[in-house]
């Protein structure tokens, strides 16, 4: 194990991570209950497939294979891909998108506050980028979190079921492997251990407010870096790879 | 007698290239023209998010994916702009949206034809967009000055979307076989529809007249069309792709190019609903507004506890 390896593993998973999501969210471009919140949720999912873009370049760099980010999105099998599990769940409605979104970017704005100080310049300066990005990011799901919360009675019980479905999903972003442990140990990644600190203590202070719970879940869904994912990511990418694929080898 | 002498005065007004501005007497037609035709250009710009929104899932580059994500969400932009261009004229946005989804008004047909393949995201920004860009720059010498100032700035962006349209026909016109024949496809199934989109020969058209005198408009619907095939044309040819029309020539005396006639019987039944989309369409704004519901009356029902909450604060102070 040396430190490219632990460099292109980190950028990998960084890079499907928000790849994953931002399709996500993209799905609903034009779909959204209100013209305003439209806008801001693509503005997110901009931001998100803007950042794997780096990611996946950086993560192309350092493999030295002269893969582009479009090889990484579109010439990869599902096995392939390291993202969490969490962000291939399907937008089912608007208290779960925002649910799934508030719990990632909790994470995600805690790995980047780490992240912009990693020893490798390359990884901080994306991450410094991002941070601006993703502090907005959580801003955004955090007040219709509160909005949801202490709306209604309906918007509230959406809310909160949501969180329970989604609460076995969340320790996946902060499990450690053999690679990752070393990515921290050298100051090239994050410390697991403090990321899931910091994110819980800002996803409660938020939940306090909104007048909802979450418990870390007992039980939870391991897999996604591995290449293992859920039911859905095939379809993700069935239709995300379908022109690519069905014509390989042009550029578009 | 009052009514005769302000309907002059504004019609002088007119004339001398003032601009009409929301506090300003104004006829009550012209007020409803206007609420007609800005909240139809909304309704087009919502609406448009969904022919286009179809293919950002399946963009065949991040770059492109990126491009046409923030295209689509441009196009939400301009339905604000528009909408509230509309409310300064007295109307409400929700009574706008609600005519919509019932069917009572109306929205540029153009997003009645389905997106069958990648090509077609490119020949939108190409066509649709430089169709509706012809209409656009001349409505930014709009007389309402609000509905002028909201053109200026969605022009900005509707040219370069044209541009990245084209850009997308480049990159296919000149790669492989397949590609270019996806491209020549696109256009193919694009190019009367765009031409359509100008609306019918000013002969048949009941609303020019009376808005060229207000100067809504400025140009007729024929004298776009043909602004728009004069400049298309040599686009077609830059890209090596053929335009759908056997009568499309240059025509020296005219200095214009002739172009065979249009399908209005196509044109009308898209216009009366009966385009391949047009149910799908409603559908999909239907559901939206359907499912955002419950999340406006969260969002508003937080908002007046907050309001108590701030209120009861200013009690206790006191």
């Amino acid at each position: 194990m040396n430190k490219q390896q632990a460099i292109f593993d980190l950028a990998l998973w960084m890079g499907d991570n928000t790849l994953i999501l931002g399709h996500r969210l993209s799905e609903l471009c034009g779909h959204g209950p209100i013209l305003e919140q439209d806008i801001a949720l693509t503005n997110i999912a901009l931001d998100l497939v803007g950042q794997s873009r780096m990611w996946l370049s950086l993560a192309g760099e350092v493999e030295g294979k002269d893969r582009t980010e479009d090889d990484f999105a579109y010439y990869r099998g599902e096995r392939d891909f390291t993202n969490v599990k969490l962000v291939e769940m399907p937008n089912h409605h608007w208290g779960y998108v925002i649910a799934r979104q508030f719990i990632y970017d909790a994470h995600h704005l805690a790995i980047l506050e780490q992240l912009v100080d990693s020893s490798d310049q390359a990884i901080a300066d994306i991450a410094a980028k991002a941070i601006k990005e993703v502090q907005y990011h959580l801003r955004f799901s955090s007040e219709w979190m509160i909005r949801m919360g202490d709306g209604t009675a309906v918007s509230h019980e959406k809310a909160q079921t949501s969180l329970e479905d989604l609460a076995p999903y969340i320790k996946s972003l902060t499990l450690t492997d053999e690679i990752s442990t070393f990515a921290a140990a050298e100051g090239i990644g994050f410390d697991a251990g403090r990321v899931e600190q910091e994110a819980w203590a800002t996803m409660q202070k938020v939940l306090e407010e909104a007048t909802l719970k979450l418990e870390p879940s007992e039980y939870y869904h391991k897999g996604g870096k591995q290449g293992l994912h859920t039911e859905h990511m095939g379809f993700i990418l069935a239709e995300m790879q379908s022109v690519v694929r069905a014509m390989p080898g042009n550029t578009w | 007698m009052i009514e005769k002498n302000l309907n002059q005065i504004f019609q002088a007004r007119i004339d001398s290239e003032e601009k009409i501005e929301a506090r300003d007497w104004m006829p009550e037609k012209y007020r409803q023209t206007l609420i007609r035709q800005i909240s139809q250009h909304a309704h087009s710009e919502v609406v448009g998010m969904l022919p286009e929104g179809n293919w950002i899932t399946r963009a065949p580059s991040l770059r492109r994916k990126v491009a046409l994500l923030a295209k689509v969400q441009d196009e939400a932009g301009h339905g604000l702009y528009l909408y509230s261009a509309a409310e300064t004229l007295g109307a409400k946005r929700s009574d706008l949206i609600q005519q919509l989804l019932d069917g009572t008004a109306k929205y540029s047909s153009i997003f009645n034809y389905p997106t069958l393949s990648w090509a077609d995201i490119g020949a939108i920004g190409w066509l649709v967009d430089g169709a509706a860009i012809m209409n656009q720059v001349m409505l930014c010498r709009t007389s309402y000055g609000p509905y002028a100032r909201a053109m200026v700035r969605i022009c900005k962006e509707e040219s370069f979307h044209q541009r990245q349209g084209y850009e997308i026909m480049i990159a296919l016109s000149k790669g492989s076989e397949e590609q270019k024949a996806m491209a020549q496809d696109a256009l193919n199934r694009w190019w009367w529809p765009s031409l359509m989109m100008f609306g019918p020969n000013d002969a048949e058209s009941k609303h020019t007249a009376q808005s060229m005198a207000w100067k809504i408009k400025r140009k007729t619907n024929d004298e776009l069309r043909q602004a728009f095939v004069d400049a298309t044309v040599p686009q077609a040819e830059y890209l090596g792709l053929t335009i759908p029309d056997a009568d499309l020539k240059w025509n020296e005396e005219r200095g214009h190019y002739d172009f065979g006639p249009i399908d209005w019987d196509e044109f009308w039944q898209v216009v009366k609903g009966y385009g391949q989309c047009n149910k799908e369409r409603i559908a999909a704004r239907r559901k939206a507004e359907e499912e955002g519901e419950w999340v406006r009356e969260a969002a508003l029902a937080y908002a007046e506890k907050q309001r108590i909450k701030k209120e009861n604060q200013k009690t206790k102070v006191a």
